[in-house]
């Protein structure tokens, strides 16, 4: 079994000669760095073009895509606008920190920042606990919650080793009408009494645009990738998601946990985050 | 001859005296009893309506006190599933005055501590959902199956002895009671008239369901101790869960069997029938208990301490000498040590001694559920300040209503049910030998 941490999930392949030339066309027909992020990010979206299913595991279309995001702590000046824009984009009360920033110290004592979104583990401790399966994974990898069958026991709380999920204490905010049926991939409004966390902002993948979180980052710190097409992009650049991996030793947080987690962490010079 | 129908005769009319009339007490302690319950139906409604928000849980510290009470009760009941059926079982002779005391102390507890499953929920509306789409690799899906399944075999447990004093019960109160009563009694007697194919099947159901309820009350404790074992957190992912809860729900168990069997030895002075061999025995028992979970405490606290890794050191910097420090050594000495020497010591083992030892295991074996629960879930995930948690209103009125209900159900019960195991007792009277040495 491969518990690879730094290397890649899949073999590294050659990014293909077209591929390249149609995303720099791309890049240079854009030219705003911000939209041609996007644009990439439909370039991604394009290999087979399948929607995420409404309801996952209903689909025959499952896995046209692994989302993964990469975490470049190198970048991460702790400005918060991620949490921010995940905050409007999913209309949640101010504790529902989906992506939440730590500040943490370094052996040699230099403060750095760790974004933490859901890792979407692959085997996901929270999805198990469940007990009436509210909890599941989505066909490409994304943990999700239907939130109009969440009990809300707060199991799934107990057995995430990251924090990454929040109850929902209070009523929500009011999210415009007009916004369509509340869904697993889309869980807006969030109810109150049930529990609720990053879905990736699956629902803007799946039109190829950005998550909240990776769109509203000024450092470029956020990317989100896909493991099928191979690239990922943070809406500035593009890369080959298993070089720029392998390139930049990324690693995963807690990964003696076998969780395996679909968050990848770059690291920088004396940065550690296994603790 | 003679004598040994008198001693029925009394037996039989001590045991159905409470059918008939309450004494001076009950309606006062009925009244005074209701006050708390009805305050935390009323506290339950408050948080129905404005959700969980009214406690003190927040996202670091999400179980609490809800979480505390089903543990701590659902290990009450404990008690009555070890006198009873254990004792029944090595056939000590002895146990016969208080089974029934502690079959009912086992079905109230139990009954008290599954609503506390339902006051946790955040959408109790939606427990539907557990019987319409279970996810059996849960282990909250493994509490509602072990949790249902005691509570059924409890009640059997509880019925079956009483099948032949509820025949006795319908006759020698006829005439005393209403209609209804006599015909609820009549009834629930399923036409009992002692005959041999009767005991038969009596004895045999009795016997079966003895060794069947100790599987299933193990298996309850460990399912419910391994809703925090099987998660990764700190000071719950632990190998020693299991029969660390097992241990600490008989310890509590018998100490709040003993606590009823003091109390309505007193109301309805049956000190000629509940004697000091009782609350002797039950004492010992309660030592052996004590000193047991003492050791696993111990052994656990070891184990994790010595290598020291550092969520180990976090979490044992507040539990032991931080912000729970001192509720943790008050468990230790308050719920362990004092009780421990209060039994073992001779001249403070006799009612009042292990009357006040079981006392403090209850509260503070209460205590130690909340030590278990709480302070994991302090020690932050990656970092950042502890996490504090201070019980709400809503929680303690609620807490204190579940807290008064268990006397208030047993004192309800003991007007309606023999109080005595009268077939039993008088089984035994007339064949000792046979009971003693099975």
């Amino acid at each position: 079994m491969a518990r690879d941490t730094t290397s890649t999930p899949e073999p590294a392949g050659k990014l293909s000669r077209r591929r390249l030339l149609q995303m720099m066309g791309m890049l240079g027909v854009t030219g705003a760095a911000a939209v041609s992020g996007v644009a990439a990010l439909s370039r991604l979206t394009e290999a087979g073009d399948n929607p995420v299913p409404a309801h996952p595991g209903s689909s025959g279309e499952a896995g046209a895509h692994q989302w993964v995001f990469i975490m470049d702590l190198r970048n991460c000046d702790g400005c918060e606008q991620c949490t921010a824009a995940c905050q409007k984009m999913h209309y949640l009360n101010k504790d529902q920190t989906w992506i939440k920033v730590f500040k943490l110290t370094s052996a040699a004592g230099q403060d750095f920042f760790m974004p933490r979104s859901c890792m979407q583990c692959e085997v996901a401790p929270c999805v198990s606990v469940c007990p009436v399966g509210a909890s599941f994974k989505s066909p490409d990898g994304i943990t999700l919650i239907d939130s109009d069958k969440c009990i809300g026991c707060r199991m799934c709380m107990a057995a995430c080793p990251y924090g990454a999920r929040y109850f929902n204490w209070t009523e929500p905010p009011k999210a415009p009408a007009g916004m369509g049926p509340r869904r697993p991939e889309y869980p807006v409004p969030q109810q109150k009494g049930t529990v609720g966390k990053c879905v990736m902002c699956v629902h803007n993948l799946r039109y190829g645009k950005l998550p909240g979180c990776v769109e509203a980052c000024h450092m470029g710190a956020l990317y989100v990738g896909d493991r099928n097409t191979d690239l990922a992009t943070n809406g500035q650049v593009v890369v080959k998601l298993s070089e720029f991996l392998k390139a930049h030793d990324a690693t995963r947080f807690k990964e003696e946990l076998n969780t395996r987690p679909r968050v990848y962490y770059i690291l920088g010079h004396g940065q550690s985050i296994n603790f | 001859m003679a004598m040994a129908e008198q001693d029925s005769r009394s037996l039989r009319a001590m045991a159905l005296a409470p059918l008939l009339r309450g004494g001076r007490w009950f309606w006062p302690a009925v009244g005074l009893l209701s006050l708390p319950v009805l305050g935390a139906l009323g506290a339950w409604g408050y948080q129905l309506t404005h959700g969980l928000r009214v406690t003190g849980l927040r996202d670091q510290v999400f179980w609490g006190v809800y979480i505390t009470n089903l543990i701590t009760f659902i290990g009450f009941s404990y008690g009555g599933a070890l006198v009873s059926a254990i004792l029944r079982l090595t056939g000590a002779a002895w146990r016969a005055p208080i089974t029934r005391l502690s079959e009912a102390t086992a079905l109230i507890t139990l009954v008290v501590g599954a609503l506390f499953i339902f006051v946790d929920l955040g959408r109790p509306d939606r427990l539907w959902e557990f019987i319409a789409h279970p996810n059996l690799s849960s282990p909250l899906v493994w509490d509602a199956l072990a949790v249902t399944t005691y509570l059924v075999a409890t009640m059997i447990f509880l019925y079956l002895p009483l099948i032949p004093d509820l025949a006795v019960a319908a006759r020698e109160t006829d005439g005393r009671v209403g209609p209804l009563r006599r015909w609820v009694l009549r009834l629930l007697s399923l036409g009992w008239q002692g005959r041999p194919d009767q005991q038969r099947v009596l004895e045999w159901g009795t016997t079966t369901m003895a060794i069947l309820i100790i599987p299933i009350a193990v298996t309850v404790h460990s399912v419910l101790s391994w809703a925090f074992a099987l998660t990764t957190r700190e000071g719950w992912h632990s190998t020693v869960f299991g029969p660390y809860f097992v241990i600490a729900a008989l310890f509590s168990g018998v100490a709040t069997v003993i606590l009823v069997v003091l109390f309505f030895r007193w109301a309805y002075g049956l000190q000629r029938h509940i004697g000091a061999q009782q609350i002797r025995n039950l004492g010992m028992i309660l030592l052996t208990l004590g000193v047991t979970y003492l050791y696993f405490t111990f052994d656990e606290l070891l184990t994790e301490g010595y290598p020291m890794v550092m969520k180990t050191a976090e979490l044992f910097r507040v539990l032991l000498f931080g912000q729970y420090g001192l509720q943790f050594w008050a468990f230790v000495i308050g719920g362990g040590l004092i009780p421990v020497l209060l039994v073992a010591l001779p001249w403070t083992r006799n009612a009042k001694g292990i009357g006040i030892a079981s006392g403090l295991v209850v509260a503070f074996m209460w205590l130690k559920r909340f030590l278990i629960i709480v302070p994991p879930q302090s020690v932050p995930l990656i970092a950042g300040p502890m996490g504090t948690y201070h019980p709400t209103w809503v929680e303690i009125t609620i807490t204190a209503g579940g807290i008064a209900a268990v006397p208030l159900l047993l004192i309800l019960f003991f007007r309606l049910f023999p109080i005595l195991a009268i077939h039993e007792m008088e089984e035994m009277e007339s064949e000792p030998a046979t009971q003693v040495h099975p």
